[in-house]
């Protein structure tokens, strides 16, 4: 019976991994993991101004994986939030800048600036739910098609040149953390409330999981789908403003390039691609993983291109952990 | 001579049920043979066994003189075996050639040989009849034209036995006709059929001997002279009754009376291609059955009423008033429909059990603001529904719906339409693979709410489970309400003879 001994080892070794692979808090412990490994070669990562860097960085993200999170819940994609991003910092820009703003000098022209790209957001999420809903047109297509649109006029508005000479009132929302943070807070807890304890996050599992059921069971399902849209144009939008405030600038390619973020945070998190599966926690928590690699591999000073071989590669790696971890648990 | 097709002994059990009983049964060279039985005989799983999608428990078979056990389509394929499917295993997308020769194209090295192709393909197409270019996409084909094409790929890998499974449900007379002719030249050609349809005349004008199943047993084996269809029915149906359903009480109005009251009035439904003018009414507290055959029309009948698909003609009225709109405004007149298939549209699969059995009622759980859900009331409504359909399973563990067996999903389904409330509810193939326990349980809460006054409206293929639970049959063929059968005259042969294409 000696060999019992090394068995019985091997499980006690196992057993924290295996609790560890299993919990929904797998990512935030992949996230200290990978500070704690840095930490000590990266010079400034654990410094108090490096934080405040982050956590400016980390809140407009956020908001838009927020969304992105309940439109795959639903079981659809939407590609156009970077398009909305710069979109509507070009539209708010053009309302309040100081320049030649249609609202110029007005103390009004904050408010009404946010209101319009918040607006302009939700429009352009229910122009997407629309056509995916009614038209019945895959949501891939759509939201492409809808982000080359957005990003083409973004550019032709602005003749590509970005906006300054923002109203400071503005500005603040985005270079004030202890302002960006808890905006972003707030629409994360509000998600998370809807998403967990109300009619509506209810329904948008529901059909996310399997709509025709849903439609037997007189879930709206059409209304569902637009809502989620629209929710993520609007989040896009709020994001746009946090994004416009902290650059103090009204940008065209705003946004450009987070798309991959959106989607591999939201991803990494554990929300599935198949739909039915999501929470804004874990999306918090793949939002703080990626934030934090890309602080570090700045901090290390490695180049752009680099930083995006090393994410794409993470992002793969994460994606085959948690198809391997749906495999192992089901076995 | 040595038959082409020997079954000895073959028995195939799906989880501890045996489907496939000791079966044994000869094909000769250059015969076409009949099989029948009623819905779930077993025909489909013994077509699988030799079609090796499935393998035998017990038993063997033999084929042109040697054992013959195959383990994939591909070996029943090189055996010379073709399948003519029910649902045609064709890909519209393709032409008729290269759906031909899908897995033996001509090459030449990596090319494929077109001209090659187009001839080989052109001959096939001669030999079945089918007066077309081979280039033509299947999608441009007539159902009829697709099972000459279907014939012609088992003749392209020279098929000695063909199955033919249910072939003329969807033919004109004239398609069906010319499918008969073909399949005498193919017998004259010293090839053999395999037969299977519920359109017992053409069994018996066509086959050389008939098979009969049932519950899984062979019950006849003759010669097709002499044979009629009455004494095929009479085998298909002659089973004995088991004490698996609940005794009913005379349905009764649930006010006392004993007139029956109307509750859901129907009147001249059609749709082209699924409904032709039906009309009947559903009482209060009474549990009427719809029985046919696959293909009939029933499901597509309930998905009407259900608001899920449209009509053209005709109104549904419940106590008077007319029903119009979606499930949604269905579920709001207090209507239930547990569909079919549980998994396509009857549950959400990987969601929890608690979540599934709430979301018919979740909207009654809402409070404003935000219609945030009333948690504590919710759980307790789900309890006690859990308790009145006896589901075992813990509601709070947030276990997945998919890991339970067949029957106690259909508990959760049955328990998400019931915590509704229904007057009016409409089960489609309710006790479909669930075991023998969860079927009586399933009877006994249909009655129960017959008993409160609801209206059932119960579409099953079993036969026996209707008469054994229902107090009035309706019965539909190709569309339309063929026959109509209170208690008193339940007469197996009667509905399955009415459930027969005319």
């Amino acid at each position: 019976m000696n060999h019992q001994a090394p068995y019985i080892n091997r499980r006690s070794l196992a057993q924290p991994v295996l609790t560890a692979l299993r919990s929904e808090y797998l990512v935030l412990f992949l996230c200290l993991l990978l500070f704690s490994a840095l930490a000590p070669f990266t010079e400034g990562l654990a410094s108090g101004n490096n934080f405040k860097n982050l956590l400016g960085n980390l809140a407009p993200l956020l908001v838009v994986a927020v969304g992105q999170t309940l439109v795959l819940i639903v079981g659809g994609i939407d590609l156009s939030v970077t398009s909305t991003i710069a979109l509507t910092s070009v539209v708010g820009a053009f309302a309040m800048n100081g320049d030649d703003g249609w609202l110029k000098g007005s103390p009004a022209a904050t408010p009404v600036a946010v209101m319009t790209m918040l607006g302009l957001g939700s429009l352009v999420g229910l122009g997407n739910g629309v056509a995916v809903t009614k038209l019945k047109m895959p949501a891939f297509i759509v939201t492409l098609t809808t982000m080359m649109f957005l990003s083409g006029l973004a550019i032709w508005m602005t003749k590509s040149k970005p906006l300054y000479n923002l109203p400071s009132s503005f500005t603040a929302l985005g270079s004030q953390l202890w302002l960006a943070l808890p905006i972003a807070a707030a629409l994360a807890g509000l998600a998370h409330l809807l998403l967990t304890r109300s009619l509506f996050g209810r329904w948008l599992r529901a059909v996310g999981f399997n709509s025709r059921t849903a439609n037997v069971s007189g879930v709206p399902v059409d209304a569902v789908i637009i809502a989620a849209y629209v929710a993520c144009g609007l989040l896009a939008a709020a994001a746009s403003v946090l994004y416009t405030a902290r650059l103090e600038t009204g940008s065209p390619v705003l946004g450009q390039r987070i798309l991959l973020d959106v989607i591999g945070a939201t991803v990494i998190g554990g929300t599935s691609l198949f739909g039915g599966k999501g929470k804004v926690l874990w999306t918090l928590f793949g939002v703080l993983f990626l934030s934090l690699l890309d602080n570090a591999l700045n901090l290390l000073g490695l180049s752009h291109f680099t930083i995006m071989m090393v994410k794409g590669g993470v992002i793969l790696l994460a994606a085959l952990l948690d198809t391997a971890r749906t495999r192992w648990l089901a076995a | 001579m040595t038959p082409l097709l020997q079954f000895e002994a073959v028995e195939k059990s799906f989880f501890g049920v045996r489907v496939v009983k000791q079966v044994s049964f000869k094909v000769g060279q250059g015969r076409i043979l009949g099989l029948v039985g009623e819905n779930g005989a077993g025909k489909s799983t013994l077509m699988n066994l030799l079609g090796g999608n499935l393998q035998p428990d017990v038993g063997s078979m033999q084929f042109n003189g040697n054992i013959f056990a195959p383990k994939s389509p591909g070996n029943a394929r090189d055996a010379g075996i073709g399948f003519v499917h029910q649902e045609l295993n064709l890909f519209p997308n393709l032409s008729i050639a290269e759906n031909l020769f899908l897995t033996d194209f001509p090459v030449n090295g990596p090319f494929i040989r077109r001209g090659v192709l187009q001839q080989r393909a052109a001959a096939l197409l001669k030999q079945v009849g089918l007066d077309l270019p081979p280039v033509t996409p299947v999608e441009h084909l007539s159902t009829g034209e697709r099972q000459l094409v279907e014939i012609a790929h088992a003749l392209s890998f020279d098929a000695r036995l063909i199955i033919l499974d249910e072939p003329t449900t969807s033919l004109s007379t004239r398609e069906s006709e010319r499918l008969f002719s073909l399949m005498r030249q193919l017998r004259s050609d010293g090839r053999s059929i395999i037969y299977i349809s519920h359109a017992l005349g053409d069994i018996l004008r066509l086959s050389d001997d008939v098979v009969v199943l049932r519950d899984g047993e062979v019950v006849g084996d003759f010669s097709a002279a002499g044979l009629d269809q009455s004494k095929l029915v009479s085998l298909m149906v002659g089973r004995e009754l088991k004490q698996l359903f609940p005794t009913r009480k005379p349905a009764s109005a649930g006010d006392g009376t004993n007139e029956p009251s109307s509750l859901m009035d129907v009147r001249g439904i059609s749709q082209a291609g699924v409904a032709r003018d039906i009309s009947f009414t559903l009482h209060r507290g009474e549990v009427l059955g719809i029985s046919g055959l696959m293909g009939a029309g029933r499901t597509e009948l309930a998905r009407i009423l259900f608001g899920l698909d449209p009509h053209e003609l005709g109104t549904i009225k419940v106590e008077g008033l007319e029903l119009t709109g979606s499930p949604k405004r269905r579920i709001q007149e207090r209507m239930a429909f547990l569909t079919e298939s549980r998994r396509e549209d009857g549950l959400c699969l990987e969601a929890s059990i608690a979540d599934n059995m709430a979301l018919v009622t979740l909207p009654s759980h809402a409070r404003t603001p935000l219609r945030l859900l009333d948690f504590t009331r919710m759980r307790e409504a789900l309890g006690k529904i859990r308790e009145a359909v006896r589901l075992q399973s813990k509601l709070n563990d947030g276990q997945a719906v998919k890991t339970l067996s067949g029957g106690n999903q259909q508990k959760v389904v049955l328990a998400k339409w019931l915590l509704a409330e229904p007057r009016i509810l409409i089960l489609d193939e309710p006790t479909r693979g669930i075991d023998v326990g969860a079927k009586s349980e399933i009877y006994q809460l249909i009655h129960e709410l017959a008993d409160k006054g609801a209206g059932v409206l119960v579409i099953s293929s079993e036969l026996e489970e209707l008469t054994g639970i229902c107090d009035r049959i309706l019965v539909m063929s190709a569309g339309k309400i063929t026959g109509e059968f209170a208690s008193a005259e339940f007469d197996r042969e009667r509905i399955l003879n009415a459930a027969l294409p005319a």
